[in-house]
């Protein structure tokens, strides 16, 4: 496992009587962005909620800098330093923002610096920090599902789908702020956004069918169109 | 219709409708006294309710699960509180009303005692193993009431058993033709008391925090590092010692009750729960002061609607606001 931060070996996860991951097999390096791809469907989220413990794998092993995470409780796998962004933001509506980004925060007091640092990065969080949730814009409110995921020291941050339904001047933003968070931690991302994850990523993992049928560095699946026919069915020059 | 809505909004919004059924029984009844009566009574026994429901609406919210078993610690509280009132007769018929205060206290205490301990039975044997599953939770609450109720009738019999009321706290307060019962002023205060003190937990504390955050979303809490099931017996005993802390007071108000009355008062329980918004503590304060005034203003106006009048409000207020007046969760 050395230079790896995660490893998944051979997970199955079942949800009800569905088979949705067939041995899942994923190595993440420690620091920098690393993204999975994959059309609707193919187990990209449910990989994410088995790491994350929200799911359980009914076979294989999910190992987290050396400690077995497989069968861990989801509050245990968040204090070993693991983060979960979800792909409906999980932001408490009823909560106004400061309190959503006081729960993340492990004796409910803020690193001052760090606050700084994350309201310079997302400024609309400074701006509303005493308004209730719900009354932010979509855009917004992923901006505090992941300013919350970053007002501690992260080991691993797991985001699902982070640009889906924002506007591409709000997606640019989210490109800066994620090369910033990759600088000190790392970040896996599940991503249908090519352009997104091609700008973002180091390493990408194509999943279909609960199955892991593509791994390799980024930058060699933007640049090849054949490789882009193969596993995604769409190439760099559609997505634009 | 938008200016109206904003109108409304500015001025309270949904706070304003206790005000404006004063307003429209004001009118229908005609009398002041007799309106200020009335009012005083309905603030009263909404206070009460309050107590009985807010339990339920947070075991609701924020543990999902449906208790059809709430009104037993209701029973139980009511029965629990007269039978201390009745040890401690001596402290409550005397003329001392520091006496006549602590004996109540006591009686509504170990009420909320009891309540909470058989709350934490009830969690640990009875919902612990049907987390998740609605149809079990309802048969084997429903269930464990009737267990419940039959243990209360085994132990305190079937006859109906009167409540003494403390001397203090008997008779009224006559302002001119204003006639307001001393015991419904006393219930008006507790109730207010212990909205406040749930209302600084929720609002000013850690535990508050994660509570009004595991009404929305338990899921998200326990990935942000929180053990959100630890918190769940917490939040059961709570909310059983706060029934039985109704049930308690209830009784005092009623002088004389049997085994039924909490199943009695939990059709008012579940339409506050319902109109209030689950999990949402200042729901079910407005939801149970909007009960308690349309059952005393429809049982003087027209005793025969008076139950029919609070269904009617909950299903206008359903189809007003399907999620509840002020629900815990905001879409």
């Amino acid at each position: 496992m050395s230079g790896m931060i995660l490893r998944l070996d051979d997970v199955h996860t079942d949800i009800a009587q569905y088979h949705i991951l067939h041995g899942v097999h994923l190595d993440v390096p420690e620091g920098g962005v690393h993204v999975i791809l994959g059309r609707n469907g193919a187990g990209k989220t449910t990989t994410l909620r088995t790491i994350m413990g929200l799911w359980r794998a009914r076979k294989g092993a999910v190992i987290f800098k050396h400690h077995d995470i497989t069968r861990m409780h989801v509050s245990d796998i968040a204090r070993l330093g693991v983060a979960f962004v979800p792909e409906n933001m999980g932001v408490f509506g009823g909560l106004t923002v400061a309190e959503n980004m006081r729960l993340a925060t492990r004796d409910g007091s803020f690193d001052t610096a760090r606050l700084d640092r994350v309201q310079t990065l997302f400024p609309p969080l400074k701006t509303f920090w005493d308004k209730q949730a719900h009354a932010l814009s979509g855009g917004q409110k992923q901006m505090l599902a992941i300013a919350r995921a970053i007002i501690e020291r992260r080991e691993l941050i797991l985001i699902d789908e982070p640009t889906k339904g924002l506007a591409p001047a709000i997606i640019r933003d989210m490109i800066v702020a994620f090369r910033e968070i990759a600088a000190e931690t790392t970040v896996l991302l599940v991503e249908q956004n090519f352009r997104f994850a091609g700008a973002l990523g180091q390493t990408v993992a194509v999943i279909d069918d609960g199955r892991m049928v593509h791994h390799g560095q980024m930058a060699e699946l933007v640049e090849s169109q054949k490789l882009q026919d193969r596993y995604l069915g769409l190439s760099m020059a559609a997505a634009e | 219709m938008k200016d109206l809505n904003a109108t409304f909004e500015r001025f309270g919004g949904v706070m304003l409708l206790p005000v404006i059924l004063a307003i429209i029984a004001f009118v229908l009844i005609g009398r002041p006294a007799t309106w200020i009566t009335l009012t005083a009574a309905g603030l009263a026994m909404g206070m009460m309710i309050f107590l009985m429901a807010s339990g339920l609406s947070l075991i609701f919210g924020l543990m999902d699960v449906l208790n059809f078993s709430h009104s037993a610690f209701v029973t139980a509280g009511a029965f629990v509180g007269a039978t201390v009132l009745g040890w401690l007769t001596l402290w409550i018929a005397g003329s001392n009303p520091v006496l006549n205060i602590v004996g109540l206290l006591m009686a509504i205490a170990v009420a909320a005692v009891v309540g909470g301990l058989i709350g934490w039975f009830f969690e640990r044997v009875i919902i612990k193993p049907v987390y998740g599953d609605h149809l079990r939770q309802i048969l084997i609450t429903v269930g464990g009431l009737i267990v419940a109720e039959e243990l209360i009738l085994m132990i305190w019999g079937g006859a109906p058993l009167p409540v003494p009321r403390p001397e203090v706290l008997t008779g009224s307060f006559i302002i001119g033709e204003v006639s307001i019962e001393v015991y419904r002023v006393f219930a008006f205060g507790l109730g207010a008391l212990v909205y406040l003190g749930l209302y600084l937990v929720l609002d000013r504390t850690r535990v508050g925090l994660l509570i009004r955050a595991g009404v929305e979303n338990r899921e998200m809490v326990e990935a942000l590092g929180f053990r959100i099931d630890r918190l769940f017996i917490g939040v059961f005993m709570a909310g059983s010692a706060l029934a039985a802390m109704g049930g308690a007071m209830w009784a005092g108000y009623q002088g004389l009750i049997t085994a039924s009355l909490g199943a009695e008062m939990m059709i008012l329980v579940f339409i506050v729960v319902i109109i209030g918004g689950l999990g949402s503590i200042r729901g079910s304060l407005l939801g149970a002061v909007l009960v308690g005034l349309m059952a005393n203003y429809v049982g003087f106006l027209s005793p025969k609607v008076a139950l029919l009048s609070n269904m009617i409000l909950m299903m206008a207020i359903l189809l007003w606001r399907p999620w509840g007046l002020l629900p815990a969760v905001k879409r």
